[in-house]
């Protein structure tokens, strides 16, 4: 069976009510991990709550930060900061100079760009090339799908079918997520399969982008952030006491 | 001799913050399959409403198998119905009314 991921909620913390209503509707729909975009300076205590919520719904809860840095110094002292703390970083690329940092820059997990402006949206074949080395995933958000209208989503659907095609040639991972600030705007992932006909990513890509390809973003981090991990191919085993 | 027409039934789970009849749900996937696919992509499309039932907000239509994704795809779309905030999910998919309902039973 099939483990769907939905790697973006964008749940109001501070709500809990939201948050759980959020997450049950998650878990209704099939959705078996949820990353849930938390506050950079969140406590461990607030991780337990979402934990304990999200235990009771039976599904797996993936911490995750958003960054949206200004310059790649920004990023990079961001990314020194927050990579040990959470799961999943995604970064809001709002120039071209993050956008290439941080698709060369291994501990970057997703690209993230703005959907209203297609200016911003600097997936191009040298930053799939730069990606397709560290492993960086293509983040393709759906609400902004849903909740644009007319001219902005027909510009929107022609900037995505350009970037699944460049991912595609580059084997850059594409991750869809919804992005959802309610439980109105989640779908189900095999409507969310059907919804990337519309940027002609194929039924099969779209299955794999919101289960495979999150999966490995999350068991690679976990892998890295558990105390046994020394170094990719390194791990401790076994621990002797010496006294 | 013409082949007989293939279609494909949808089992869809109408969630809104008003009540809502047979009427609104299938004006709002028209909507929606007019939105996304324009007059020529719903004209092929086939679609027709079988049954609805508003204690259970449940609904099933019927659709051409060359056109499910797209209905799909167009039912995802929905945000609202009469105004207010609202989602069809679609539950199934079947060739026959009878496995879609067997289905949707369970």
């Amino acid at each position: 069976m099939i483990r769907f991921v939905d790697l973006h909620l964008r749940a109001p913390i501070k709500d809990l009510d939201q948050v759980e209503r959020m997450i049950r509707k998650s878990s209704e729909l099939g959705y078996r991990l949820v990353g849930l975009v938390l506050p950079p300076n969140i406590m461990r205590d607030q991780i337990n709550q979402l934990q304990h919520i999200c235990n009771d719904a039976k599904i797996d809860l993936v911490t995750r930060v958003n960054l949206s840095p200004k310059t790649s110094g920004e990023l990079l002292r961001d990314l020194r900061r927050f990579r040990r703390k959470f799961e999943v970083i995604s970064v809001t690329c709002t120039s071209k100079g993050v956008a290439r940092q941080a698709a060369k820059d291994r501990r970057v997990d997703l690209l993230h760009f703005p959907a209203t402006d297609p200016r911003k949206r600097f997936f191009d074949p040298a930053e799939a090339e730069l990606a397709s080395k560290a492993l960086s995933s293509l983040e393709i958000e759906m609400t902004p799908l849903l909740l644009l209208t007319g001219f902005s989503r027909i510009r929107l659907l022609s900037r995505l079918r350009r970037e699944v095609e460049i991912a595609e040639r580059f084997k850059v991972p594409v991750t869809i997520s919804s992005g959802a600030t309610n439980e109105y705007l989640i779908r189900g992932p095999h409507d969310y399969a059907a919804l990337t006909v519309l940027f002609n990513m194929s039924v099969f890509s779209a299955l794999r982008a919101l289960s495979e390809n999150p999966i490995d973003i999350v068991e690679r981090n976990r892998e890295k952030l558990s105390p046994d991990y020394v170094a990719p191919g390194i791990r401790v085993v076994r621990r002797k006491n010496c006294v | 001799m013409s082949r007989r027409m293939r279609r494909r039934y949808l089992a869809l789970k109408v969630e809104s913050e008003q009540p809502v009849n047979e009427r609104d749900v299938i004006d709002a996937v028209w909507k929606a399959v007019l939105k996304l696919f324009g007059e020529y992509g719903a004209s092929q499309a086939n679609l027709s409403l079988m049954e609805y039932n508003p204690q259970r907000n449940f609904a099933i239509v019927r659709c051409s198998h060359t056109a499910l994704e797209r209905v799909r795809a167009s039912i995802a779309s929905i945000t609202e119905i009469n105004g207010k905030p609202a989602v069809v999910h679609a539950t199934g998919v079947s060739g026959t009314l009878r496995t879609l309902r067997k289905k949707a039973l369970m």
